[in-house]
């Protein structure tokens, strides 16, 4: 009996680990473009918290209204500029796909 | 089934091999299939260590005294309840759940994580993996839970009586999960490092982990406490033990790395730091793991003497080198995006809180490692008590709750002048107001220190509360809500800020509960017959009468208490302590029910003003004559049963069952004719709000680890700001 379990679990765990080599047919290779894509999400996600931040700073009393829409306008500024990398990256990696 | 047991730890080490190889060949040579199956032999891994863990829990639960550890951890008498817990309270059991954890945890992360970080996850997964490999290593060949004995006991030794508790059944498993959730994001910075790609994706993609370890941990170490001050007997929550230590140093860097991977996140700066700060909350989650376990400190929560010292000191001396020298080899690439722009602004404030938090962990290290620095330097071992912590700790500790305070009042980048006024003024004039009070209306001017520790309490909540209102406020002008409901839908919409400022307003009324609880104690240990009263801080204490009750798990001896004051009934307090029988037949027939290990039943009156905490520790002089006398007989008995040759099943059942009654006769004694026990009385003001305050900590700790709802990444065509405004609109 302890054989039989023994072996039953060494096969499901051959099946769960083996089951990505088998389809491996289409050998998928990560291209650099993915982790630049995902750094340059991540920084954008990270902008628009800021720019939340910053409204949240001015309506709360923290920054004064010349200060906020500086600030504002800087930040978002700077989303542009991740938003336009960000585009160019995804035709780049559309192009060689 | 144990040698399904040690099979399934030989199929798990196999799988985490296998899993490091393909992972790291996979990220080599940028396959995702190779990637993909190391990932999975991380999910096979927590489905073996799963049914691995259930194997032992089952073992324990059916008191199967043919696996070692069970027959010496666990009895038949055990409660099925803390029969479940006693699995971790052995070396081997908590070995295999700390593995078992980290199992789950690294599938977790690696389930949310999906394909996100796709360079960075096969490298963290080599690592989380290489941890799991160096603990199945110390189960398979040093500790292993599934040995059997070759001839197994009818009864096991039974469960220490220290840890049979309700939080132990969910303090160690937290500590466990705190110490592996800090292990991912080591692991991720380490792959991070590795690959160098170190901006913010790795950090977001972690964020959760290390907030939920942090949460994890801290529940821990509160759990912990409280089980310090209902069982231990001695009436305090902290007493600077090197293993209590040893959960607090990760937890205060990993206190320090969430608040500044913030900066990180969203300035691009203090890379260096931050991922010092991840990589040194790993490597000190390993050093408390390996403190409990090495037996190289004394403390009486580790485990003893054991041959783990050495595998751990490899491991840690690895880890540590390892990060040095990443750390180092890729400080180019670690440089910050941004400078600081003002010293007033949140930045600033973050730093100073790291400073502060770093200095602490190196005090609690100093004073924790110094008896083995003495013992190196001077050949002595000597060792620091809680007064030096507190000498140290104290002040630092008055800094952090004023800046848990500051910190949300001041904005991110910089604050101006009128801004400073703005914010600060109303929380200074309450803790004024507060400062007044104290001095005027209570006692609390007999203890300078202890006063500013309050007034610098209000100040912290008065800031939290002032910007919890504002934020309300805020919400009502844009949307015209209700004051619950504003700030209900205000905390929803930000999660993070919010349950972080709760955070700071937990942990502000923790350290209320601890320094008021502390400084103005009233504590008093005295002998007392029943009928005898003492007067504690006011209070009339009356032993009203003596208690035991003679069970089969153990003879409880205690005391009925009434408490008065000004001759009113105030509440009647029971506290006992309980002696289980020791396995040590040189203790005698009658004596080893007496004279085993024992723990203390506390008598609490917890209340929103005062605890009032009582503890019997009774004299058993008196019995040991007649203990002694019943030996004796029984010996005499058992001996005369042999030389008659009547060893029948009979006889022998109806001596024991004459045990027995002997047994509880003598526990009787206490009952009918008492003497003097000692009792220990601490009246503490505020002591509750330690635990009201914990409550809120984990809340705000629950609310900021909460997902945000998802934002919407669909793709817009419309010009970029116009997109920015839609995209921010949207989430």
């Amino acid at each position: 009996m302890d054989f039989l379990i023994i072996v039953v679990v060494l096969c499901v765990v051959v099946a769960i680990v083996g089951a990505p080599l088998r389809r491996r047919g289409e050998q998928e290779v990560e291209s650099p473009e993915v982790g630049e894509l995902a750094d340059l999400e991540a920084a954008k996600e990270a902008k628009y918290r800021e720019i939340r931040d910053a409204e949240l700073d001015h309506r709360t009393g923290k920054l004064s209204e010349e200060d906020w829409r500086a600030l504002d306008r800087a930040l978002r500024g700077e989303a542009v500029v991740l938003l336009k990398r960000l585009d160019e990256l995804r035709d780049r990696a559309a192009a060689v796909s | 089934m144990a040698t399904v047991g040690r099979a399934l730890l030989i199929v798990a080490f196999a799988v985490a091999l296998y899993g490091i190889a393909a992972s790291i060949y996979g990220a080599v040579r940028r396959e995702r299939a190779w990637s993909d199956s190391g990932r999975r032999a991380v999910y096979a891994l927590a489905g073996v260590l799963t049914l691995a863990f259930g194997l032992l829990e089952a073992a324990f639960l059916r008191s199967d005294f043919s696996f070692s550890v069970v027959a010496t951890h666990s009895s038949t008498t055990t409660p099925a309840f803390y029969k479940a817990t006693a699995a971790w309270s052995s070396q081997e059991g908590s070995l295999l759940l700390w593995v078992w954890l980290l199992s789950l945890w690294s599938s977790l992360v690696l389930v949310l994580v999906g394909r996100r970080v796709r360079e960075i996850a096969p490298v963290a997964t080599a690592v989380l993996l290489g941890l799991a490999s160096f603990f199945l290593t110390l189960t398979i060949f040093y500790a292993n839970p599934f040995d059997t004995l070759a001839i197994p006991p009818a009864e096991g030794v039974g469960l220490n009586p220290l840890l049979r508790h309700p939080s132990m059944m969910f303090h160690p498993p937290m500590l466990y999960s705190g110490y592996t959730l800090f292990s991912i994001p080591f692991a991720f910075a380490i792959g991070a490092l590795i690959t160098r790609r170190l901006n913010a994706e790795w950090v977001l993609a972690t964020r959760r982990f290390a907030l939920g370890a942090w949460l994890c941990l801290g529940i821990g170490i509160v759990l912990g406490a409280r089980w310090s001050y209902t069982e231990l007997g001695w009436g305090g929550i902290w007493a600077w033990d090197p293993v209590e230590n040893a959960s607090l140093m990760p937890w205060l860097i990993g206190t320090a790395y969430i608040h500044s991977i913030m900066i990180q996140e969203k300035r691009g700066m203090l890379k260096v730091w931050n991922v010092s700060l991840v990589l040194a909350t790993g490597t000190l989650a390993i050093l408390g793991t390996f403190l409990v376990r090495s037996g190289i400190l004394d403390s009486i929560h580790a485990f003893g003497a054991s041959t783990l010292g050495v595998p751990f000191l490899i491991l840690i001396g690895a880890m540590v080198l390892g990060s040095v020298g990443l750390v180092i080899a890729r400080r180019g690439d670690l440089r910050s995006e941004h400078q600081l722009d003002s010293l007033l602004s949140r930045e600033a404030v973050f730093l100073l809180q790291n400073v502060i938090l770093v200095a602490l962990c190196f005090v609690i290290f100093w004073g924790t490692f110094f008896p083995l620095i003495s013992e190196a330097v001077t050949g002595t071992r000597a060792s620091v008590g809680p007064p030096w912590f507190d000498k140290y700790t104290v002040p630092l500790a008055f800094a952090l709750v004023a800046l848990a305070g500051i910190g949300p009042l001041v904005p991110w980048r910089r604050m101006t002048v009128a801004a400073v006024r703005r914010s600060f003024v109303a929380p200074l004039l309450l803790a004024l107001a507060l400062l007044v009070a104290l001095l005027f209306v209570s006692g609390a001017r007999a203890d300078p220190k202890a006063l500013a520790f309050l007034v610098v309490v209000g100040f912290t909540l008065a800031c939290v509360a002032q910007e919890l209102w504002r934020g309300i406020r805020a919400r009502q002008a844009v949307a015209r809500e209700p004051a619950p409901v504003a700030l209900v839908a205000l905390v929803r919409r930000n999660r993070r800020r919010y349950g972080g400022y709760i955070v700071h307003a937990g942990f502000a009324v923790l350290l209320l509960g601890v320094a008021a609880s502390t400084s103005f104690q009233h504590a008093r240990d005295v002998s007392l017959r029943p009928g005898q009263s003492v007067r504690v801080d006011g209070f009339d204490i009356k032993y009203v009468r003596a208690v035991a009750k003679p069970e089969a798990e153990k003879i409880s001896l205690g005391a009925v208490l009434d408490v008065s004051k000004r001759g009113r009934h105030v509440t009647t307090l029971r506290t006992s302590r309980g002696f289980y029988p020791a396995q040590d037949l040189s203790l005698g027939i009658v004596g080893r029910f007496f004279n085993g290990e024992a723990e203390s039943e506390v008598g609490l009156r917890a209340g929103l003003g005062r605890d009032i905490w009582t503890v019997i520790n009774p004299d058993l002089g008196p019995l040991q004559r007649i203990i002694a006398e019943g030996n004796r007989r029984f010996r005499s008995a058992m001996l005369a049963i042999q030389a008659k040759g009547d060893g029948s099943q009979a006889s022998i059942g109806q001596l024991y069952a004459l045990r027995d009654a002997a047994v509880a006769a003598v526990a009787r004694r206490f009952v009918t004719a008492p003497w003097s026990s000692q009792f220990r009385f601490i009246v503490s003001p505020l002591a509750t709000w330690i635990w009201i305050g914990a409550i809120v900590t984990v809340l705000g700790g629950l609310i900021a680890l909460w997902p945000a709802p998802l934002t919407a990444r669909r793709r817009v065509t419309a010009g970029y700001a116009a997109r920015v405004a839609r995209e921010l609109a949207r989430s």
